[in-house]
């Protein structure tokens, strides 16, 4: 039998090396122009911006923000995963669904509708005569970025849980210990690398977050490093808070690296794999229920509720031809790139995955770094580099489909590093001990067994593209327009019945994307 | 066969850029297409220019164009902000506009070296929800918001490109000492940083906060679709540097391809047609004298009256405005 699992960058096939090597340069790019842009800045007015209390105090907000968000988003997912794979609970498919579709929410239209909620003169007031307070600062931030940030760990662990071998839970049974211990000894050392990735991404969420923290008027380091670019002009000293933000970023990739090191989850007995047990849950089906209700009420219902209702105050407002445009500007956008991200996410994931070293565990990461840099930094970088190199490029489809590619990429590494671990080496290798070269036993015997996570994948790029803002602003042909840049445009003028109209659509277009995506898990 | 085509066609709309017309404007517009598109497509219609425009931000667009450089495909820049005008002058990126354009508006908002021109006027307003805050208790300066009665009931946007315009004409209405102190002592009275004006006046209506310093234009939009809207705002007395009044504007680079397309531009923008879209779509103050503004606002010549005596240009300060804002723990 030939390993596959072979240690040393030599034994990796050059399918895998050159996006990986794409990758890597396409990041390096922003992060050159990030180092050249700091080092034009003087030493004093750096102790000024910089170096001073403020700069400690948002970093500690950051890190206690991000704590948070990780426990409460774990909290929820856990049990919404776990209800919506293994229980006998009715109606599990359109839960999935709409335990999703908070992500089609953009973070900014989230802050906004629960402040519009809220108060006594909010929709809740208006419409049932119940004022419920206003959120605000931590509090506030905290509950926004959980209702829309928990489908990411949600996704992640609802694929791992359905991936997990459910022999290794009857071997766990069949001693004798209660479900209790089994989930907590067998299912979640399963769902380690799922939780990871998910809580990764969170994490990276949080950390790059402008939109529900200056509504919410919490300031963390993303926020200063936003006011630094758009209140001061400033290119400079933008791009030391963005280096450290990367910095930030890398500690805690390699927190996740030192969690994944030697894990190794794949089937290893023989025979074709059984259908996963349904546990029955009795009088806990209730309770189940009303968690499920209540989170889909608070991410989902709320929010929405509030935009209809935006919507309904001016009969008037609906704007087709402008819907249309932006609808297929936004689709002409999020579709290439979210299989793009998908594609390069494969080998990237893979070389991490099976082999696994100091330097491929890096190379896997660069795609994080890609995600890190923020956004705002990484377009003016592109537009450095596009004029300077290739002028001809400038303000191109191209450009802003490769930006957003690079930049998403991140959120398609979880769900298919989840499923490659999942995934037994041995079938390859016998597809290669059969006589197939490596690339074609890989594409037979492994790729079918990551298609979950291929959808996950693409189902998470194309949600967050679609509320992309900022690489959109700055690096699309002009003229171009998305359903997100109207939202945008009219909210900020507190235009709410014209911004609600396009704000749907974000939600509508994204709801179906995902449900398609869905049904394409069954099939085959 | 088929397939090279296909390859060549997705690459030609993926990678080539439209090719340009004869008559044609390129603009990056920090003003939101939700406000400006129709003034834009009456141009279209009256001249056959065609407009290609690049909605943004007004800062990012600004950020965007230093990063240009003069690789920049813009012909003309329209800002939301007097300050980044200002930023985009100073380094060199706007060319001389015909004096004859600048004349046309009121002397207070224009441009010294004659770079960029004001097409409307943004007042500074004191926003107030009239059910907490009794007639006889408004303030009549700005000063007197420093008063501890007004502890923990304040909202502003230090953030915000317009506060911080207001500041630098707060400081060189009244020195920099002054303006420092006002600062401070609204921090510690407690006033509520917002991102922007569109939350202050949401948190007014709210009950979080009694009073906003704010633009005049966002409440006139929220009481058209709600009547009811519980907030209410007033300029202060006559000279106060609470009535500030910023203008948004517009300039042409250097670089620019359609010099006298850009122009015509802004002469139409300047022209009676463009003002009265400005004050009766967008609540915005016309700078042209003989255009009588939106029955909801001031007569320009009142709002004149009782605006302090500040040249927009002298504005350029934004590095101490920030410098200032810094010190006193705001940015």
């Amino acid at each position: 039998m030939i390993s596959i699992t072979r240690k040393g960058i030599l034994a990796i096939p050059w399918y895998i090396l050159l996006p990986v090597v794409l990758v890597g340069t396409g990041v390096l790019v922003p992060l050159i122009y990030l180092l050249v842009r700091a080092f034009e800045a003087d030493a004093e007015t750096m102790s000024t911006i910089v170096f001073r209390w403020r700069t400690f105090n948002l970093f500690l907000n950051t890190i206690i923000l991000t704590t948070g968000v990780l426990v409460t988003t774990t909290l929820l997912a856990l049990p919404l995963a776990w209800l919506t794979t293994r229980s006998d609970i009715k109606g599990k498919k359109i839960f999935t669904l709409l335990g999703i579709i908070p992500l089609a929410i953009p973070g900014y239209v989230m802050a906004y509708a629960l402040l519009g909620m809220s108060g006594p003169f909010g929709t809740s007031a208006e419409l049932f005569g119940v004022p419920i307070p206003r959120p605000a600062g931590y509090w506030g931030s905290l509950l926004a970025l959980t209702l829309y940030l928990t489908p990411y760990l949600f996704i992640n662990l609802r694929t791992a849980m359905l991936g997990i071998d459910p022999a290794l839970e009857e071997t766990a049974q069949s001693f004798g210990y209660p479900p209790r211990v089994v989930f907590f000894n067998t299912v979640l050392p399963q769902l380690k690398p799922a939780l990871y990735s998910g809580g990764l991404l969170v994490a990276l969420h949080v950390l790059g977050d402008f939109g529900v923290v200056s509504l919410m008027r919490f300031e963390t380091f993303s926020y200063a490093l936003f006011l630094q670019y758009t209140a001061a002009f400033d290119r400079i000293y933008a791009a030391w808070l963005a280096l450290f933000l990367i910095l930030m970023t890398v500690s805690l990739l390699f927190v996740d690296a030192r969690l994944l090191r030697g894990l190794r989850l794949s089937r290893s007995g023989r025979g074709a794999r059984r259908h996963r047990r349904i546990v029955p849950l009795g009088s806990w089906k209730l309770p189940a229920y009303y968690f499920i209700g209540v989170f889909v009420f608070a991410s989902l219902i709320a929010p929405i509720g509030t935009i209809v209702f935006w919507f309904l105050s001016q009969s008037d407002a609906i704007n087709l031809p402008g819907l249309r445009s932006a609808t297929a500007g936004s689709l002409s956008v999020s579709v290439p790139s979210a299989v793009f991200a998908a594609l390069l996410a494969i080998p990237l994931a893979y070389l991490g995955v099976r082999f696994p070293s100091a330097i491929s565990r890096a190379f896997e990461r660069v795609a994080y770094v890609g995600y890190a840099i923020p956004p705002l930094a990484f377009a003016l970088s592109l537009i450095f580099f596009t004029l300077q190199a290739a002028p001809f490029l400038y303000q191109t489809l191209g450009i802003l489909i490769y930006a957003f590619t690079l930049h998403y990429l991140a959120e398609a590494m979880g769900p298919i590093r989840s499923a490659l671990y999942q995934a037994p080496p041995q079938i390859e290798e016998a597809a290669r001990s059969f006589g197939y070269r490596p690339f074609a036993a890989f594409f037979k015997a492994t790729l079918p067994l990551l298609k979950k996570g291929i959808i996950a994948s693409m189902a998470f790029v194309f949600l967050s593209a679609m509320k992309e803002l900022p690489l959109t602003f700055l690096l699309s042909p002009i003229g171009f327009e998305t359903l997100a840049l109207n939202v945008w445009s009219y909210t900020i003028e507190a235009m709410f019945a014209d911004a609600a109209q396009y704000a749907l659509g974000v939600v509508i277009v994204s709801g179906v994307f995902v449900f398609l995506l869905l049904r394409q898990e069954k099939v085959g | 066969m088929i397939m090279t085509r296909t390859l060549l066609t997705l690459f030609m709309t993926l990678f080539l850029s439209m090719p340009l017309d004869a008559q044609e404007l390129i603009l990056y517009s920090g003003r939101s297409k939700s406000l400006v598109e129709p003034i834009i497509e009456a141009f279209e219609k009256e001249t056959g220019i065609r407009v290609r425009v690049r909605y943004g931000d007004t800062s990012q667009l600004a950020i965007a164009l230093l990063e240009e450089g003069r690789r920049s495909p813009a012909d003309l820049f329209w800002a939301q902000d007097g300050g980044a005008l200002g930023v985009l002058s100073n380094h060199d990126m706007f060319s001389r506009l015909p004096q004859a354009l600048i004349n046309k508006t009121p002397a207070l908002f224009q441009s010294g070296n004659g770079t960029w021109v004001a097409t409307s006027g943004r007042a500074r307003v004191v926003a107030y929800n009239p059910y907490r805050v009794p007639e006889h208790e408004l303030p009549e300066s700005i000063y007197d918001l420093a008063d501890p009665k007004w502890a923990n009931r304040i909202g502003w946007a230090p953030q915000n490109a317009s506060f911080q315009t207001f500041i630098s004409a707060m400081v060189a209405l009244d020195g920099r000492e002054k303006v420092k102190q006002w600062l401070t002592a609204l921090r510690t009275n407690g006033a509520k940083s917002y991102r922007s004006n569109v939350p202050i006046i949401q948190a007014i209506a709210a009950n979080e906060i009694d009073l906003g310093i704010t633009n005049h234009y966002y409440l006139i939009r929220f009481k058209q679709s709600d009547g009811n809207f519980p907030v209410e705002q007033i300029f202060l007395r006559e000279g106060d540097p609470a009535n500030f009044v910023n203008i948004a504007g517009a300039g042409i680079l250097t670089t620019a391809r359609n010099k006298t397309e850009a122009e015509k531009f802004i002469d139409f923008l300047l022209s009676p047609r463009g003002q009265k879209f400005f004050t009766n779509q967008v609540f915005e103050y016309p700078v042209l004298d003989p255009v009588t503004p939106n029955p909801v606002l001031l007569p320009l010549p009142e709002l004149l009256e009782i605006m302090p005596r500040i040249n927009i240009d002298r504005l350029d300060t934004l590095d101490d405005t920030l410098r200032l804002l810094r010190e006193v723990g705001l940015l």
